[in-house]
């Protein structure tokens, strides 16, 4: 065990293993890049009809149906759904069939999360706003969107958390998959592979928490004081 | 795709039926015995939290980075310590139970009334018999809201698990890219069938907590 952990750290800080296409900073950037892009689609395509919906209070039974089916599909199942049919389509298949299996990940979560979020902000407040002669638009934007940020903001992260973790399933069926590569190239070499393997889950770990962390302290930065005193316990997402 | 063979091929599927069964139960009893052990070391997590209320926070934030990591990098770090293959699979699978069980145990009974509690002592009862005629029935909606949720989670995780080689259902998703070419109707069966498997899990868990508590909705 610990002259595995000096084969890792020895891989690690490897320059070989810092250039080129296939090195650390290269697969860093694509392992983002393919979680960032579904993630950030999913929020501009979900969030629009989430707040709509719940502030007129339509449909109350959707946000928890769609979070309950979209927990029901595996990850890996709609993954590789994605590849097979959009592959043979001419995607390139380091890009969009990874992407819009994500994407399709990303959307209960944010959508769910920010219905939620806006049905939950206290009635006394929105009837306040609405006594005070703010028009519907102006309590959505300054009532209902700052109250209900850090759920919709949990949603988000709940999204782009399990969007990065199920990143390096891809390359179990194809290329890409950011330091998933390492782990799949590093299994299938056995013995001979153990200490790439390993390294690519501590970066796949590394990161995940460390787009967790990061994200965690943004949100910070967009929710209002006030309203962080409010805040309820943070839901817990998905494992991938 | 090749031309001449069908989107979804229904013949492969009929002349399946009996090793799609077999991989349905393995998939069944995989997420069994993770979910079953994960409640039983939950409990105990629940119960070390609810007597020292400091452990509460140590034991959720220990949970919840287990939680985050990605179970291909769980399967990798754990093959150092029990190598690669079925208790691989099983400690992480369980792993993933934990913080939600944990979470919902320790709630749903902290969450019951304390005059409620006072009830019971004034009526007599002593704490074992008020644990599990009072306490553990009125926290039950919140503990099975937890079991369905980690049990979901679990149907799909153990599709992964079959780049150990175990799989269930996702046996037939990896495999349908095994061929030398892709097989979409293998891939489709995999997913789907876990989909609807999670989906009735979902469904029978809220049965049986209807049917245990039936003076309360689903929350």
């Amino acid at each position: 065990m610990t002259e595995l952990i000096g084969q890792v750290v020895a891989w690690l800080t490897d320059a070989s293993h810092w250039v080129g296409r296939d090195g650390i900073p290269a697969r860093t950037v694509e392992h983002l890049w393919l979680a960032l892009a579904p993630t950030s689609a999913a929020v501009a395509v979900a969030v629009p009809p989430a707040v709509w919906l719940a502030h007129r209070r339509r449909f109350p039974f959707l946000a928890n149906a769609v979070v309950n089916v979209g927990r029901a599909v595996p990850s890996f199942g709609i993954l590789a759904a994605s590849f097979v049919f959009l592959v043979p389509l001419g995607f390139d298949f380091r890009f969009w069939p990874p992407a819009v299996a994500l994407f399709a990940l990303a959307l209960p979560p944010v959508f769910t999360n920010t219905y939620a979020a806006i049905a939950g902000v206290p009635r006394h407040l929105v009837e306040a706003a609405r006594g005070m002669g703010l028009t519907e638009r102006q309590v959505i934007t300054r009532i209902e969107l700052p109250v209900g940020m850090p759920v919709l903001l949990a949603g988000v992260e709940i999204a782009l958390v399990q969007v990065v973790a199920t990143v390096p399933l891809a390359a179990v069926i194809a290329g890409g998959g950011g330091f998933g590569q390492y782990i799949v190239r590093g299994f299938a070499q056995g013995v001979a592979g153990r200490v790439e393997a390993f390294a690519g889950a501590v970066l796949v770990a590394v990161l995940t928490l460390g787009v967790q962390g990061v994200f965690r302290s943004a949100e910070r930065l967009v929710v209002p004081s006030g309203v962080r005193r409010m805040r309820r316990e943070r839901p817990v997402g998905r494992a991938v | 795709m090749n031309g001449d063979r069908p989107v979804f091929d229904w013949g492969w599927v009929f002349r399946n039926l009996d090793v799609i069964g077999e991989r349905i139960l393995q998939h069944l009893a995989f997420t069994g015995l993770a979910v079953g052990i994960g409640l039983v070391v939950s409990s105990l997590l629940a119960a070390a939290a609810i007597r020292w209320r400091a452990l509460y926070g140590p034991i959720t934030g220990l949970g919840g980075v287990l939680y985050t990591i990605p179970s291909l990098a769980m399967f990798v770090l754990l093959q150092p310590l029990v190598g690669i293959g079925f208790t691989n699979g099983l400690i992480a699978l369980v792993t993933y139970t934990v913080l939600i069980l944990t979470k919902n145990i320790y709630t749903g009974i902290t969450g019951v009334p304390d005059e409620v509690r006072e009830a019971a002592d004034g009526m007599g009862y002593r704490p074992v018999r008020r644990f599990w005629e009072v306490e553990l029935p009125l926290a039950l909606p919140v503990i099975v809201a937890g079991l369905r949720i980690a049990t979901v989670t679990v149907v799909g995780l153990v599709t992964v698990t079959a780049v150990l080689g175990l799989g269930g259902l996702g046996f037939f998703i990896l495999d349908g890219f095994r061929r030398s070419v892709w097989f979409p109707t293998e891939i489709v069966v995999g997913a789907a069938l876990s989909a609807v498997l999670a989906g009735l899990l979902d469904l029978g868990l809220l049965a049986l907590q209807r049917i245990l508590s039936p003076w309360r909705g689903a929350s």
